[in-house]
């Protein structure tokens, strides 16, 4: 049995002969995985921000928390999402068990404490450079926030990375609350998992491969982006 | 500036949430919960486009161990279970979460173990005689543990063999809680003896030194059968659909499709919902 090489051709074939299929896995992928890094980073990023600027009683445990849950694990976080999404469940009548929104809802879960940690982390480092200038200016922390989040704009895309990094290489949790449908429900990750079960060890390595190219691209255009950006605004 | 980014974030939202309402603009669908042995044997990939091309229905298989997908079942997450392990079935009916029990088809357990063959077992016809020699010989085994149809009939069959399991186990039985296919993988790096469903054995990609070295004996025979989740228990139940999917089951067109399904010549599955008894 050949079982050395990747096999160039088969994924080759994958890609245009059924294809129809294995770019739909692709795109649900990243449909799935940019839907939740971005609802995660909008509500994230204020939330991180806040967290760094706003004094207020508990805010030590609330951070230690935060930075446990970058921790969460993924099969966790999946079956608590399963056990709430499940028809005899909380919200079960809103049928969002196996189906994209479910791995969303699991992803933006477990990619939002991520966020939240690594903002506050930034803007506080940001902030005791900028904290006599912005009082000087008659800014209180609350309204800095913006300020300080959109010059940290740069180092925040690398948060973002992050996130994107844990949900797009996340198989546990939408393994659960999305069932793997072929089709439907059926991502890089999870399709690597199946070939891997079915012995197509070849075949699996190969959609990994594939699926490293496809953050590799990401992350270039993002750094390509930011590095752009900062030369323009002179941060560089 | 600020702005912008804003208005930026919000359009990209917003495109995120059209893709995904545009991938959810299917119509007509039923959800299965299934085993790993359908799945992993590339069963439903052969039978499903006819189904839907004849009645426009969609159908969603969840893939999981017999156990797993009955629980499923039992919370009202699927339309239709179709599974391996009867005395499951049967109680999944009695408790009322199922309508109705169709047998569908059959295939049959292999022992599959290295070429090395520790137990000195290649060859046999007796299931009985062959866990014997394995658990005698502490012959490295690797069991699915995961409440599968295939796991609960390894167990019968060492009950079957006069082997008292949990007083004979030691490091040679080698639990793992996981699929058929990983269960393999994990035998054929181990160079240990399993227990596998022929469909998912043929199927199999990464044999390696693994070879079948038990068959034929009767009592390896597995039956697969089908249900509607009891739409009484459950109204989300698509109870129209889900018995549509069975009916083409177990009609003739349904049972001439699950017996062309071949690999490499070899005929996977026996159809025989004409068997009362199944």
């Amino acid at each position: 049995m050949q079982q050395d090489a990747i096999p160039i051709s088969s994924i080759l074939s994958l890609l245009t002969g059924d294809g129809g299929n294995f770019l739909g896995i692709i795109l649900l992928s990243l449909q799935v995985t940019i839907t939740a890094v971005t609802c995660a980073g909008l509500v994230g990023l204020p939330l991180g921000a806040g967290l760094a600027l706003v004094r207020f009683p508990g805010r030590t445990v609330i951070i230690v928390l935060v930075n446990t849950m970058m921790g969460f694990p993924p099969v966790v976080a999946g079956l608590a999402i399963f056990l709430l999404l499940s028809r005899s469940g909380p919200l079960g009548d809103l049928g969002l068990l196996f189906t994209p929104k479910a791995m969303m809802i699991a992803q933006f879960v477990l990619v939002l404490p991520i966020i939240v940690a690594l903002t506050r982390q930034t803007i506080e480092d940001l902030w005791t450079e900028y904290q006599d200038h912005m009082t000087s200016l008659g800014a209180g922390r609350l309204r800095s926030i913006p300020t300080l989040l959109w010059d940290a704009r740069f180092s925040l895309v690398t948060t973002l990375l992050a996130g994107l990094g844990r949900a797009s290489a996340e198989v546990g949790a939408i393994l659960i609350v999305g069932g793997n449908i072929a089709g439907f429900t059926r991502t890089m990750t999870t399709s690597i998992a199946l070939e891997t079960s079915k012995g197509d060890l070849p075949l699996a390595m190969a959609l990994g491969v594939v699926l490293m190219s496809l953050t590799l691209v990401i992350n270039s255009l993002a750094f390509g982006i930011s590095r752009v950006g900062a030369r323009f605004s002179g941060k560089s | 500036m600020l702005r912008r980014t804003f208005v930026t974030a919000a359009a990209s939202v917003l495109v995120a949430i059209g893709l995904l309402s545009a991938a959810e603009a299917e119509d007509r669908f039923i959800t299965v919960a299934s085993t790993t042995s359908t799945q992993d044997s590339g069963l439903f990939d052969a039978l499903l486009p006819a189904f839907t091309a004849k009645t426009g229905i969609i159908v969603k298989v969840i893939a999981q161990g017999t156990g797993q997908a009955l629980d499923t079942a039992r919370r009202g997450d699927a339309d239709v279970v179709f599974v391996h392990a009867k005395a499951q079935e049967l109680k999944f009916l009695e408790d009322g979460f199922g309508v109705k029990r169709y047998p569908v088809m059959y295939n049959d357990f292999v022992v599959v173990g290295p070429k090395s063959d520790p137990a000195g077992i290649a060859g046999g016809k007796d299931v009985a005689v062959a866990l014997k020699a394995i658990a005698d010989k502490k012959a490295p085994f690797v069991s699915r543990g995961d409440k599968s149809g295939t796991h609960s009939a390894e167990l019968k069959l060492w009950k079957a063999a006069d082997i008292d399991l949990p007083a004979v186990r030691g490091e040679w039985y080698r639990e793992i809680g996981q699929g058929m296919g990983a269960t393999l993988n994990t035998a054929n790096a181990m160079a240990a003896y399993t227990l596998s469903d022929r469909g998912t054995w043929i199927a199999f990609a990464n044999k390696g030194d693994l070879g079948i070295v038990v068959e034929g004996d009767k009592k390896l025979f597995n039956q697969y059968g089908v249900m509607l989740v009891n739409p009484a228990k459950f109204s989300t139940v698509k109870a129209e659909d889900g018995q549509a999917f069975i009916d083409w089951l177990v009609s003739p067109e349904g049972q001439s499709a699950i017996a062309a399904y071949r690999i490499d010549g070899q005929q996977l599955f026996f159809p025989n919902a004409n068997d009362p008894n199944a």
